[in-house]
């Protein structure tokens, strides 16, 4: 049994961490991650040029890396940084593309599945392709992540007979309107009118749903390497906080609460390092809604938490741990909540 | 055993309903709903509704102006009036301070102070808290020292257990304010705040603290927003800087303070749990579940989420039943022990529940940043583009008004022994 990472992967996470701590403070996350485009396409391309985007592509498509362990890595660091480029995008696409070259150069990527009836199962879609000089869309996709930074978007759409196939669309021919999320970063809207399209994948069910459990189990670790800053900080806080002369750390029961969350994050790690070595065989579904139902659980919990246990400061904008606590949330609104992997599993049964 | 309402009350139920059906803007009533809250105007325009109707100071004693009304009543006005959708009504000028006014005021500041709470003129704010002082408040240290025209003897030679208030003949007319409060809501909006002031050094901390009413136009204050953690301003910080304040504004004794505060936290606590917000906040949470679909159907019929939906619902139940226990041991003259502290902690925890279940209800719809310009987009359905931010805003209430920490810690202190 080794559970250390892989020295390559261990570089990976340094040089990512360096360069987010070194040019991505947190003034600067704020500042671009509620303005348009809500995020910062000069840091995007140094990103790029960092070989980051590499890191999602497996070897046999001519990357360095695309495994479970991999993304863990990646997003791990991304969630500690809280960084809002979207990246998740560039990976949803990496695994659903056959030849992912552009994408590894920085060409940014966004996944349209969700539509206003359709949260979070892309069985339920409406969006239809029709074949009229070439393929044509129509349809609504909504809180499209990374959609007003992409240039071309990967569509769910369905075709004839109903099959859940999956298109490449420009960016520019669709319409698109962009907003930050409430935790920041980019997210739109996607209309599609008869918007010209060139089919990717026919029948792409069983691809989506292997994209979107990699896209789980990278939210996972995003909420990962948050949680452990927030826990952090709460430590931190803890100690140096006086009320009633001492400590605010010396009341047990904001140690026993802060032993609690220790506790459900080490839960959590696990889950994540179970789904990330199942990733690439026949359990990795289970394990990947294994980890997003738990961690969506185990991130609410900790968020509601640090903030609790800060008083007031924590739910001030100017305080980083608030934004994180809103990060922690949030991520159990992208790819499936708690309760849409729990059915998956009690389905499972 | 009878849970159900008087003939009499019955009655006042149903003309405060018909009241609030024809007095309410529709306007404002949208807002609250929405979640995107009640602007500063639909707070003065609904204030001055109530005024004109009489009810604005509902409990307050007839002789000042109010309606007179006992527990029960407030209840029943409070509930109907969340379940309408109407704006709160603040309780800075109007349940903080009146009371304290009324029972350590002078008859002179009853008589300043009063009419202008109930007609507007005036907008309070509350200045307890400070930086260095939240949970334990009579940690505080904003310094009130007593002063003649031209001297300051306090502040200028006193050192931190020195001061103002010690030294019986040199008292001057008015005192000099230094220091800071913090997370005053609305205080953008106020011309005066309340505050609690230190005025002594020595002997127990609680002992030193003295009540002191300040006009926010005096020279020396400065008010900066702080910006909450889902985006909008309701709270500041007021920076203090040898600001002068007339004695005849100090309420009841010098040093007496801490009692005056503990007055206040004993008194109108009946709506604590806020089981009227709760009540609303289910409805809505249920019409969302009937609007919104997962796997292609209503999401009311999902079995995980009806789960959740219909223990909160039970949860509430009981609180409703816990609530008017109380009440009405208070409505007979009974003294309150634990009570409000409990139905404070029940009762945030239900309503940030029900912000939990609308917020998860709306699946990805839940994450856009609200703003005016999506409400066309309706990306969530009408009036819940709000629910994560009101999810977040509303945090504060396990936090603010004693943390339920600090509630459970009374709880304890009262029902264990040692
Ligand atoms: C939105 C908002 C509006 C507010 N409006 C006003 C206002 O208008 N006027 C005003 O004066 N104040 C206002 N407050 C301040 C509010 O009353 C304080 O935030 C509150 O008293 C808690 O203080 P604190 O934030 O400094 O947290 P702290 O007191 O520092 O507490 C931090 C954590 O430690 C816990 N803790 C502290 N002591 C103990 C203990 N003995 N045992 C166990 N746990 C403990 C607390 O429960 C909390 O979890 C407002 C606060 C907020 C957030």
């Amino acid at each position: 049994m080794n559970f250390e990472i892989t020295d390559d992967r261990r570089m990976l996470a340094e040089t990512l961490q360096r360069f987010l701590a070194d040019t991505y403070p947190f003034e600067h996350r704020t500042a671009v991650a509620y303005d348009a485009p809500f995020h910062d396409p000069a840091k995007w391309a140094e990103l790029a040029d960092l070989g980051i985007f590499y890191a999602l592509v497996t070897e046999e498509q001519g990357g360095m890396g695309g495994r479970g362990f991999d993304i863990v890595t990646l997003f791990e660091e991304l969630g500690r940084a809280l960084c809002p480029e979207p990246i998740l995008g560039q990976l949803l696409a990496a695994s659903l593309l056959n030849a992912p070259e552009p994408l590894m150069d920085g060409t940014r990527y966004a996944l349209a599945v969700s539509e206003l009836d359709a949260p979070y199962d892309p069985d339920d879609i409406t969006t239809t392709a029709d074949e009229r000089d070439g393929w044509r869309l129509t349809g609504r996709k909504t809180v499209v992540y990374g959609a007003p930074a992409a240039e071309v978007l990967l569509v769910a759409a369905k075709g004839p007979d109903q099959v859940l196939s999956l298109f490449r669309v420009a960016a520019k021919d669709a319409e698109i309107i962009g907003y930050a999320m409430i935790d920041g970063g980019p997210a739109g809207e996607v209309f599609l009118e008869d918007t010209p399209a060139k089919l990717v994948t026919k029948d792409a069910g069983p691809a989506l749903q292997n994209a979107l459990d990699l896209g789980a189990l990278a939210l996972c670790a995003e909420a990962l390497g948050a949680m452990e800053v927030v826990q952090a900080t709460l430590i931190d806080y803890l100690s140096t906080r006086k009320q009633f002369g001492q400590p605010i750390g010396a009341f047990q029961v904001l140690q026993h609460r802060t032993i609690d969350l220790a506790i459900e994050i080490e839960q959590a790690r696990s889950i994540v390092i179970l789904a990330a070595s199942a990733e690439g065989g026949s359990e990795f579904p289970k394990r990947a809604a294994q980890a997003k139902h738990l961690v969506g659980k185990i991130a609410r919990q900790v968020s509601e938490e640090v903030i609790q246990m800060h008083g007031g400061i924590g739910l001030t904008w100017e305080y980083p741990l608030s934004h994180y606590a809103k990060r922690l949330v949030m991520i159990d609104h992208q790819l499936g909540d708690t309760d849409h992997h729990l059915e998956r599993l009690m389905d499972g049964l | 055993m009878d849970l159900s309402f008087s003939k009499e009350e019955q009655a006042f139920q149903d003309e405060v309903q018909a009241f609030l059906a024809t007095a309410l803007p529709a306007d404002i009533a949208a807002r609250v709903a929405s979640g995107q809250g009640a602007t500063r105007d639909d707070m003065e325009r609904w204030h001055g509704i109530l005024h004109t109707k009489g009810w604005l100071g509902g409990t307050w004693p007839t002789k000042h102006g109010g309606a007179g009304w006992g527990p029960i009543q407030l209840h029943i006005f409070e509930e109907e009036s969340a379940l309408a959708n109407a704006p709160r009504i603040l309780p800075f000028g109007l349940k903080m301070l009146a009371p304290v006014l009324m029972e350590f005021g002078s008859p002179e500041q009853q008589a300043e102070y009063l009419p202008r709470i109930l007609d507007g003129r005036d907008w309070w704010c509350q200045g307890y808290s400070e930086p260095g002082a939240g949970s334990d408040l009579a940690s505080l240290k904003t310094r009130a020292d007593r002063a003649t025209d031209g001297h300051a003897d306090g502040h200028a030679d006193g050192g931190p257990d020195g001061g103002a208030g010690s030294d019986g003949d040199e008292y001057g007319d008015h005192y000099i304010v230094n220091g800071q409060k913090t997370w005053t809501t609305l205080g953008q909006y106020a011309n005066r705040i309340f505050c609690l002031v230190r005025t002594r050094f020595d002997g127990k901390p609680q002992a030193g603290i003295s009540f002191l009413l300040i006009d926010l136009d005096t020279p020396g204050i400065e008010m900066r927003p702080i910006r909450l953690i889902e985006g909008g301003y309701e709270v500041n910080e007021v920076f203090f800087t040898d600001v002068r304040v007339p004695v005849s504004n100090l309420v009841g004794d010098e040093n007496e303070g801490w009692s005056i505060a503990k007055f206040l936290l004993g008194h109108e606590r009946t709506n604590i749990a806020g089981t009227g917000f709760s009540v609303q906040a289910l409805e809505q949470v249920k019409a969302l579940a009937r609007q919104v679909k997962r796997g292609g159907k209503p999401l009311i019929q999902n079995p995980l989420f009806a789960a959740r939906l219909a223990q909160t619902e039970a949860e509430l139940e009981a609180m409703k039943i816990t609530n008017l226990r109380m009440l009405s041991k208070a409505a007979t003259g009974g003294q309150l022990g634990g009570e409000p502290s409990m139905l404070k902690i029940k009762g945030t925890v239900i309503r940030q529940s029900l912000n939990d279940l609308a917020r998860r209800a709306l699946g990805p719809a839940a994450a856009p940043f609200p703003s005016e310009d999506l409400d066309n987009l309706a990306i969530a359905p009408p009036g819940h583009g709000h629910n994560a931010a009101g999810y977040f805003n509303n945090r504060k209430i396990s936090i603010y008004g004693g943390s339920n920490e600090i509630q459970r810690n009374i709880l304890a202190k009262g029902m264990l022994r040692r």
